[in-house]
């Protein structure tokens, strides 16, 4: 069944959408979405790296993107810069930084577009174990930090006074970003990846009445853009990342559509 | 002081002796110190920008001090009513689901908290969809969920109308004579601090100097 190359982009798509929806919703909720992008942006870095290191893409990206994380986890507060200007000198320092060491290898070669909007259509049984495999523990680790994170988001005095640790929980849930942005990127992309984890959350907002219920309809949400997205571009002959996006938005106007 | 709390020498839920914090270059309150033992209530009265939220999350231990020393007694259960609470829009939470947020109370529990502060009308809406006064009740039934040892209420009557805030201060007063817990209550009214409290510290916002404090004993 995964011969076919629409089905196993199908099956990686899902997999990825099932894990992006319930953490965009921390995305949302916490206006993480700017610090996204800059995990997304700093992949350049991460793949120019794991290049040369001769390691696997996703390795290399998430190391870099750890780094970026931990590093704005200590300069925040501690600087005198507002949060945004520091993001986006990480975010484009590292896109830059990433392309100049590229130059300096010019036997180096790798599909750059393929990197800045997804190749999902090239998705290997090997991608599919890790998008699944991957998508399992990240589920798993964001159920455990479930309940702190909830606190920490509604108000960091309160989840510390009640025992948790806002610290921490903050730190956990960057670096599992930083995981799940690794592992998406071969879905949609470093310039598209933020869309699938801010439009399905948004898309549920209003069908939502708990917390918990937003994490499962955003996984939906985005699964049924996966789905429309790829048959669209499999009609149409359309590039499948871009069109998996559209077929957010779509989704998302109707549910806007149907509300008014 | 009450005479009875000194006769048995209790050991204080929490004691703050020369704590200051220091932040962007000046010091917001230097010098203060502080003791809730348990049954008593005490308020920490100042003026605006005086420094008594940020005295009272040094005293949680919530913020780093940059002087003096603070002892918490091990294993403090703490309910805390923070000045404001933006949830975020985004966030659809429920007024029970907030009750439930740093722990699972059935729901008969959620029930006479919600009542004791008079929001047993108010059913399950969107936190957001709450008026000033209501969130400040449901911040104080969720405190008092926990059932804690020591209570902090950051100004819990701001935004409660004249009747309400009247019923306010008598619930935590019974609150804290049934429950035995000690209350920090941050106000602006002395005289109300005066008439109801145990003890009182006030904040007085100036320029603290930068060099170390003399202390009276070294000069
Ligand atoms: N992290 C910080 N960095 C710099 N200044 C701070 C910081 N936190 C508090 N301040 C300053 O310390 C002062 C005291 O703030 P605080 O909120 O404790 O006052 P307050 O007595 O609770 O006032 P209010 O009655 O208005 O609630 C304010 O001038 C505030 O700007
Ligand atoms: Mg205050």
């Amino acid at each position: 069944m995964l011969d076919d190359f629409v089905t196993r982009a199908l099956f990686a798509g899902i997999g990825t959408a099932l894990v992006t929806g319930p953490a965009g919703c921390f995305v949302v909720w916490r206006r993480l979405a700017y610090f996204g992008e800059t995990i997304a942006h700093s992949a350049l870095l991460g793949v120019a790296l794991a290049l040369l290191g001769e390691i696997p893409l996703v390795v290399g990206i998430f190391g870099c993107a750890s780094v970026i994380v931990l590093a704005l986890y200590f300069l925040e507060g501690r600087d005198a810069l507002p949060t945004d200007t520091l993001l986006g000198m990480f975010a484009y320092g590292g896109l830059a930084l990433g392309l100049v060491v590229l130059a300096f290898f010019p036997t180096v070669r790798f599909n750059l577009n393929g990197l800045l909007f997804g190749d999902i259509l090239a998705v290997s049984r090997a991608d599919i174990a890790i998008v699944w495999g991957g998508g399992i523990v990240a589920l798993f680790v964001l159920w455990r930090l479930w309940r702190s994170l909830l606190a920490t988001t509604v108000d960091a005095d309160l989840a510390s006074v009640a025992g948790f640790r806002p610290e921490r929980a903050r730190l956990a849930f960057g670096l599992l970003l930083a995981a799940i942005i690794a592992v998406a990127i071969k879905i949609v992309g470093v310039l598209l990846i933020v869309a699938l984890l801010v439009i399905p959350p948004a898309t549920v907002r209003h069908l939502s009445r708990s917390p918990e219920a937003m994490a499962v309809w955003a996984a939906v949400a985005g699964a049924l853009a996966v789905a429309g997205g790829l048959f669209a571009s499999a009609e149409l002959d359309t590039p499948s990342g871009p069109s998996i996006v559209v077929a957010a938005l779509a989704l998302f106007a109707l549910t806007r559509i149907r509300r008014s | 002081m009450s005479a009875d709390s000194q006769a048995s020498s209790p050991v204080p839920l929490v004691r703050a002796g020369g704590i200051g914090v220091r932040r962007a270059g000046r010091w917001i309150f230097r010098e203060v110190d502080l003791e809730v033992v348990r049954g008593n209530l005490v308020f920490l009265i100042g003026a605006n920008g005086a420094g008594k939220t940020t005295c009272a999350k040094a005293a949680l231990g919530l913020i780093d001090i940059d002087e003096g020393y603070v002892d918490r007694s091990p294993s403090l259960c703490v309910g805390y009513v923070p000045q404001r609470l933006a949830v975020s829009p985004t966030l659809p939470l429920s007024v029970r689901r907030l009750m439930q947020l740093t722990g699972r109370f059935p729901a008969s529990e959620i029930d006479s908290a919600l009542n004791s502060v008079g929001l047993e009308r108010l059913g399950d809406p969107p936190v957001v969809n709450l008026s000033g006064g209501e969130l400040q009740r449901l911040l104080l039934a969720s405190a008092l969920i926990r059932k804690p040892d020591l209570l902090v209420l950051d100004e819990p009557d701001q935004g409660v109308d004249v009747a309400g805030s009247d019923v306010l201060h008598s619930l935590i007063d019974a609150i804290r004579i049934s429950t035995d817990c000690g209350v920090l209550w941050i106000s602006h009214d002395l005289e109300l601090a005066m008439k109801a409290g145990d003890d009182f510290v006030v904040l007085v916002p100036h320029e603290h100097e930068d060099r170390p404090l003399s202390r009276p004993d070294a000069v």
